[in-house]
């Protein structure tokens, strides 16, 4: 049984101009112990997608969904009190600016110990030693040290990774990660993402990884669910996707990057022309058929999801037609 | 080949803080820098945060003064260029095209903008200079009347590369000029940047953070550390054969979309240098897996043939002398 199953996920959110379809018939899996990265760029509804998964929607959003199972527990109707007491027990986040996710006026010791003393009811002596043994376990040097310590005086690869063992305080089965390392530098991006797979290894915890990098996902993720105007367009394992991609649009993005060593330096790069459809009224057929080079009439109808071993698109060309 | 920009032993320090006795903490934001660009190159000059790239790059626009060093653009000495000189010789791209341009004017009136500052034509002919402008970076005419509010963020970078490049400026420096956007965009960015430094015969200074952005465009490469330049050569020597420990992290952090690699060991150790209180001799050899003692002692000069590296690995070894 998955740890995390979603169905059929919709995020309507209420604005001035109307709807806005943020989420749209969104469906996923998460198994124990694996990785899931949602990728796409701004505005695809990855991050809608993770906050209608921790119950963390703003007000004027509506979260449907036709099934929402989460540790064989079904959360489709469940109360905002019940996903408040999932939430950073059972499932934990990490955000991308962990300078802005700390509270400034708080130690970090503090910061830590509320988590086990909210969820667990430990005492404050102990959630202080869970929390001195978590930010070992991170590669967090003095642990005991820096729990006195706000989050201004650490470095922004520190204060991720006491993000990260704050996460862990009480044992989550699932790790959801938004863009954590995009607001770090690359030399610290590619430890923390280590730590988070080694992490992952020892601890069995699956993470949902959302990133807008692609190069995060490639060397991270067990599978992947590429996200356009907000529908998952493809998704299957990392090599299934990154070998041999199917939707114009994953096609699209891999040729958009710049790789060493193969992109000649100086050559054009793959480019998408025009921008993002308004999800704001209704939306019918392949969203993504005005920037598509194999755009045809049938496009503008809806579009049934192709299989392929464990490989789906959502496009009408056969895989043949799209390599073309 | 001409050198369009000479840097010699360029410094600039930052007061931080005060401190109403003890005397006041310093940060060395750029230290010593010497640095050539020819005409027609593209210089990229990658760094991480606090490397001192972004102060760098203002004190070559003459937005920010060196503490010592000079600086000489086209053979003239920085701060004897006429302001209005200057802006036909460089012009900069920033990084967030959100901030960058002025919300409330509208699109053609922001791109000829330096044209009236620097009184040429008539409002009519700068219109008709800036509207071509703006066709050139990919902006058809219907764009001229709108807010920058109603572009998108790839839009909005190439309003602000066309009014760069309305006063045919022979330089332009740009700032992380597509690290707002989403990739797709950048792709985008990059390809006219490239096709625009063909056309116009322009010398570009390239800052990024993202390594294989600047393989991508860059003939010439210069990475810092701390505020220091630890090593600087051709693209190509530099990616096919880095020399700095730190280079090489650097090109070992790149997360090529290759799946099944796995995340890379950089050999980095957690510790984090303090700009304020940076490490003695060498400012990377509390991260370095080569460190020896040395490093600890003595910064290591610059060694100069064809290309540029800054470590005690290459003058001599990293044992005490």
């Amino acid at each position: 049984m998955p740890l995390l199953e979603f169905d059929g996920l919709t995020v309507d959110i209420a604005t001035p101009r109307g709807e806005l379809h943020a989420v749209r018939d969104v469906s996923f899996r998460i198994e124990r112990g694996e990785t899931l990265c949602l990728v796409g760029e701004s505005g695809c509804g990855k991050s809608m997608t993770a906050f209608a998964l921790m119950g963390l929607l703003p007000p004027t959003a509506r979260r449907t969904a036709r099934k929402f199972r989460f540790e064989g527990e079904d959360l489709d109707r469940a109360s905002a009190a019940r996903l408040s007491a999932l939430r950073g027990d059972r499932m934990a986040m990490v955000f991308q600016e962990p300078m802005t996710a700390l509270n400034p006026a708080y130690t970090i010791g503090d910061q830590l110990a509320e988590v086990h003393r909210r969820h667990k009811g430990s005492t404050r002596q102990a959630a202080r030693e869970r929390a001195v043994e978590l930010m070992e376990k991170v590669g967090i040097t003095a642990a005991a040290k820096r729990l006195g310590q706000f989050p201004h005086q650490l470095s922004g690869g520190l204060r991720q990774r006491v993000m990260i063992s704050m996460a862990l305080m009480c044992g989550p089965t699932l790790l959801i990660a938004d863009e954590p390392t995009t607001a770090l530098d690359v030399t610290i991006q590619a430890q923390i993402l280590r730590l988070l797979v080694d992490l992952q290894r020892d601890l069995g915890i699956a993470i949902l990884l959302i990133t807008h990098d692609l190069g995060v996902v490639a060397r991270t993720a067990h599978r992947v669910a590429v996200m356009y105007a907000g529908e998952i367009v493809e998704s299957g394992t990392a090599a299934a996707v990154f070998d041999l991609p199917r939707h114009p649009y994953t096609r699209g993005l891999l040729s958009s990057i710049p790789v060493p060593g193969k992109t000649p330096p100086g050559a054009r790069l793959g480019a998408i022309p025009g921008i993002v459809p308004s999800l704001v009224g209704e939306l019918r057929g392949c969203a993504f058929r005005d920037r598509c080079a194999h755009a045809s009439a049938v496009c503008a109808m809806p579009v049934a999801v192709r299989s392929e071993r464990d490989h789906d698109w959502r496009c009408v060309l056969d895989a043949r037609a799209v390599a073309a | 080949m001409t050198a369009l920009i000479e840097a010699h032993g360029v410094s600039r320090e930052f007061v931080v803080g005060q401190r109403l006795f003890a005397a006041k903490p310093v940060i060395r934001a750029v230290i010593d820098v010497d640095l050539d660009v020819s005409s027609g190159e593209v210089l990229g000059i990658v760094g991480e945060s606090g490397s001192g790239k972004s102060t760098l790059g203002r004190m070559l626009l003459g937005l920010l003064a060196p503490d010592r060093g000079t600086i000489r653009i086209a053979g003239k000495d920085l701060p004897e260029i006429d302001r209005r000189a200057l802006a036909k010789l460089i012009q900069p791209v920033f990084q967030d095209p959100y901030s960058s341009l002025n919300p409330r004017k509208r699109v053609a009136a922001i791109v000829a903008l330096p044209l009236a500052v620097l009184g040429i034509g008539s409002a009519g002919e700068r219109r008709a200079r800036a509207t071509a402008m703006l066709e050139r970076v990919g902006l058809p005419a219907r764009y001229a009347d709108v807010y920058p509010s109603e572009l998108s963020g790839g839009q909005r970078q190439r309003v602000a590369i066309a009014r760069a490049l309305i006063v045919e400026p022979k330089i332009v420096l740009l700032d992380e000029p597509t690290s707002a956007l989403d990739v797709s965009v950048q792709s985008q960015i990059l390809n006219l940047l490239l096709d625009l430094r063909k056309d116009l015969g322009l010398t570009y200074i390239f800052i990024s953070h993202n390594l294989a952005v600047v393989e991508h465009v860059a003939t010439r490469v210069a990475v810092m550390y701390l505020g220091r330049i630890v090593e600087a050569s051709d693209r190509d020597a530099i990616f096919a054969d880095p020399r700095h420990p730190y280079t090489r992290a650097l090109l070992d952090s790149v997360l090529t979309p290759e799946p099944g690699l796995g995340v890379p060991d950089t050999g980095l150790g957690l510790t984090f240098p303090n700009p304020i209180d940076p490490p003695s001799g060498c400012a990377f050899h509390p991260r370095c897996p080569e460190q020896g003692p040395r490093c600890r002692i003595e910064a290591p000069r610059a060694i100069r043939d064809a290309r540029l590296v800054a470590c005690h690995l290459y003058d001599g070894g990293t044992a005490v002398p």
